[in-house]
């Protein structure tokens, strides 16, 4: 399954080392009494140090149960199979014990809405300082003095001040730059962002995601960025993964995917979105709705709203395939079969 | 944080006020006469004059309101119209020996409340969970004073461990507790912890399973935190709620239980209220209904603070 692998080109120096976040055919179901849902089904994707991947997707697509396997970090509903390994430790094989170990050291991460995700009722401080002891086991004076650190680092003003304040006594942005700054606590070697700006308001965001971006390059982590929004991605990202109902239905580098998008679904996408030099034309949603985990057909998951289906994309489910260079697409279209190409539309069909 | 403690405190002076007018206008509001009590039925007009004289029942209300106060202020709460002893000098043994029927049912109640109500809030859904739910209602929903009677019949009549009644050796005012003040005190300290055990374990219960649900207990987990640490946050979180739900089970144990102590016969400020209710013994009355509801205005006091202690964002409000 050399093409599901995500690696493109771009980092030239960086492909000869071994990749940093290793993800292989992983699956999520959550099973309880009643009910039994395949939340993702096997993704794979390689990081390497420095590189910044970004899940696109709608609400339900898997992305942020796929980004939370990466810390087992999902209700014990949650059955996880396929493999992911960081920094060659395998996580899903994992005791709970060690797993705490490198949560927050080895892989961290920062949570969409910084007003639930910090504790009310401890001070910025206290909770950075006591995720620095936990991991460093240093003095708490020593704690304290990286806490000021990490805030200057991630520069809230007057952060000494600061630094003793209560989670609700701060502005959204400055809360979720302390979200930041407790996630970067330990030095992780892998940062997942769980759509850290969506809950900001639309000025402070691109402050956000420029800070975000500026420490990822100076600390080199590798990165995974969860978010729906086309924006975003494309302002952070190396790769671009795209996922419908639990799979990745295009990969690539974040130019040529959300230039030239492949698959009918991530073309739809782009054609739903607003952006530069488009004023006058009609946006085009996608019709239907995304399915329901619950009940998928053997086919292709997306054909149901696809304008492109023609009668094979409901046998099977396509494979992810070469669509062009560096970039797959999992659409019969691109398939080596014809057969595709040979089938009519539905329309000729009927 | 001095000024809002202060502010609190200043609150607290209207509440107490009012207090104090209830209690004055229980003699008044009481059907019958108080002075019909201590006087023979065919009592000349003259002596009625003299006796209401004495008590200065013969001046408007305001200004015996205002009499009242003064006296209660320093300490005077007037004359048991039945054992002609001073109020305070029957009421401060009995508050004495509630408060010690009262620390031990709190601990009691405390403990088990708490800790059954986190084990349940950290098993919703499970049997345990239920077990521990149905455990709390038959503990709210039992009258006590059954419980109580039960009990004597188990272990006093049947089985003969413990005493039935009285306060043993801690009658006398003895401490520490000897071995017969602790048989003396199991029974009654269990019947009165049952119902605040069950109110706080469910309130636990329901805060703690809350309090778990709350996303930035991901975030404690995501930062590589053990359980033991997670604990942490969440009692943290848990407890401004739970402290004024065990504020007002305090204040409640403190007043006693006019039920409870009297199947115990315990001579603690339900004891005296009951005496002093059959007996129309009004002065008693008053006063230790005035004893009880200023502790019940100094527990939720204490409370508050503590919440505030505990809790940053209650500052704002």
């Amino acid at each position: 399954m050399t093409n599901d692998q995500l690696h493109g080109a771009s980092s030239g120096d960086a492909a000869t080392s071994a990749p940093l976040v290793d993800v292989r055919d992983l699956s999520v179901r959550f099973v309880s009494r009643d009910m039994d849902v395949s939340v993702v089904n096997g993704v794979s994707f390689e990081l390497r140090e420095g590189e910044v991947l970004c899940l696109l997707g709608e609400s339900g697509s898997g992305k942020s149960v796929t980004m939370r396997s990466l810390m087992r970090l999902l209700p014990h509903t949650a059955q996880l199979g396929g493999s992911v390994s960081i920094g060659g430790l395998d996580i899903l094989g994992m005791p709970a014990r060690q797993l705490s170990t490198i949560r927050g050291s080895l892989v961290s991460m920062i949570f969409q809405e910084p007003m639930t995700a910090l504790d009310p009722v401890f001070t910025i401080g206290q909770q950075i300082v006591e995720t620095v002891r936990c991991h460093e086991g240093c003095s708490r004076s020593d704690a304290r003095r990286r806490a000021l650190e990490l805030l200057e680092l991630v520069q809230i003003p007057s952060a000494a001040r600061r630094l003793d304040a209560y989670p609700h006594e701060l502005s959204g942005g400055l809360r979720q730059r302390a979200m930041i700054a407790l996630a970067l606590s330990c030095r992780p070697r892998v940062l997942l962002a769980d759509e850290p700006t969506t809950a900001l308001d639309a000025t402070v965001q691109i402050q956000v995601l420029l800070l975000l971006r500026e420490l990822q390059r100076e600390l080199g982590m590798a990165t995974i960025f969860v978010t729906h929004d086309l924006g975003v991605a494309c302002e952070v990202a190396d790769h671009v993964a795209v996922m419908y109902a639990g799979r990745f239905i295009e990969t690539g580098a974040v130019g040529d995917v959300l230039n030239r998008p492949h698959h009918p679904y991530t073309v739809g996408l782009m054609r739903s979105t607003v952006h530069g030099g488009q004023r006058g034309t009609t946006l085009e949603p996608i019709p239907g709705a995304p399915p329901d985990l619950r009940s998928l057909s053997t086919g292709c998951a997306f054909a149901p709203r696809c304008g492109e289906a023609r009668p094979p994309c409901l046998t099977a489910m396509p494979e992810l395939v070469e669509a062009a260079p560096g970039q797959t697409a999992r659409c019969i279209k691109y398939g080596a079969a014809t057969t595709y190409a040979a089938a009519g539309t539905f329309q000729a069909a009927v | 944080m001095l000024f809002y403690i202060l502010r609190r405190f200043l609150y607290t002076l209207p509440i107490a006020i009012g207090v104090s007018l209830v209690c004055f206008a229980l003699v008044h509001l009481a059907p019958g006469d108080p002075i019909s009590a201590i006087l023979p039925e065919n009592a000349s007009p003259q002596l009625i004059e003299e006796v209401k004289t004495a008590y200065g029942f013969d001046k408007p209300l305001p200004i015996q309101y205002l009499y009242w106060l003064g006296n209660v202020v320093s300490g005077d709460l007037g004359t048991s119209i039945m054992t002609r002893r001073a109020v305070l000098s029957e009421v401060i043994p009995a508050v004495g020996n509630t408060l010690i029927l009262a620390a031990c049912a709190v601990l009691i109640g405390f403990v088990v409340g708490i800790g059954l109500g986190t084990i349940a809030g950290y098993n919703s859904g499970s049997i345990l969970d239920k077990a521990v739910t149905a455990f709390a209602i038959t503990g709210v929903s039992v009258p006590h004073y059954w419980l109580g009677m039960v009990l004597i019949v188990l272990f006093s009549v049947n089985l003969g461990w413990l005493p039935a009644t009285g306060m043993g050796s801690l009658g006398s005012g003895e401490l520490p507790f000897t071995l017969d003040g602790l048989k003396h005190i199991i029974l009654p300290a269990m019947t009165l912890a049952v119902i605040p055990a069950g109110i706080i374990a469910r309130s636990v219960r329901a805060t703690v399973s809350e309090v778990r649900k709350q996303d930035f207990v991901q975030t404690l987990y995501a930062k590589g935190l053990t359980s033991r640490y997670v604990f942490v946050h969440v009692a943290k979180n848990a407890a401004p709620t739970v402290l004024a739900i065990m504020g007002l089970q305090l204040a409640q144990l403190l007043g006693g239980s006019i039920l409870v102590e009297t199947v115990f016969a315990w001579p603690g400020t339900g004891f005296l209220l009951n005496a002093a209710i059959f007996t129309r013994d009004l002065p008693i009355l008053q006063g230790t209904i005035l004893v009880l509801s200023i502790f019940f205005v100094v527990t939720n006091l204490a409370v508050d603070v503590l919440q505030m202690m505990l809790d940053p964002r209650v500052k704002r409000v």
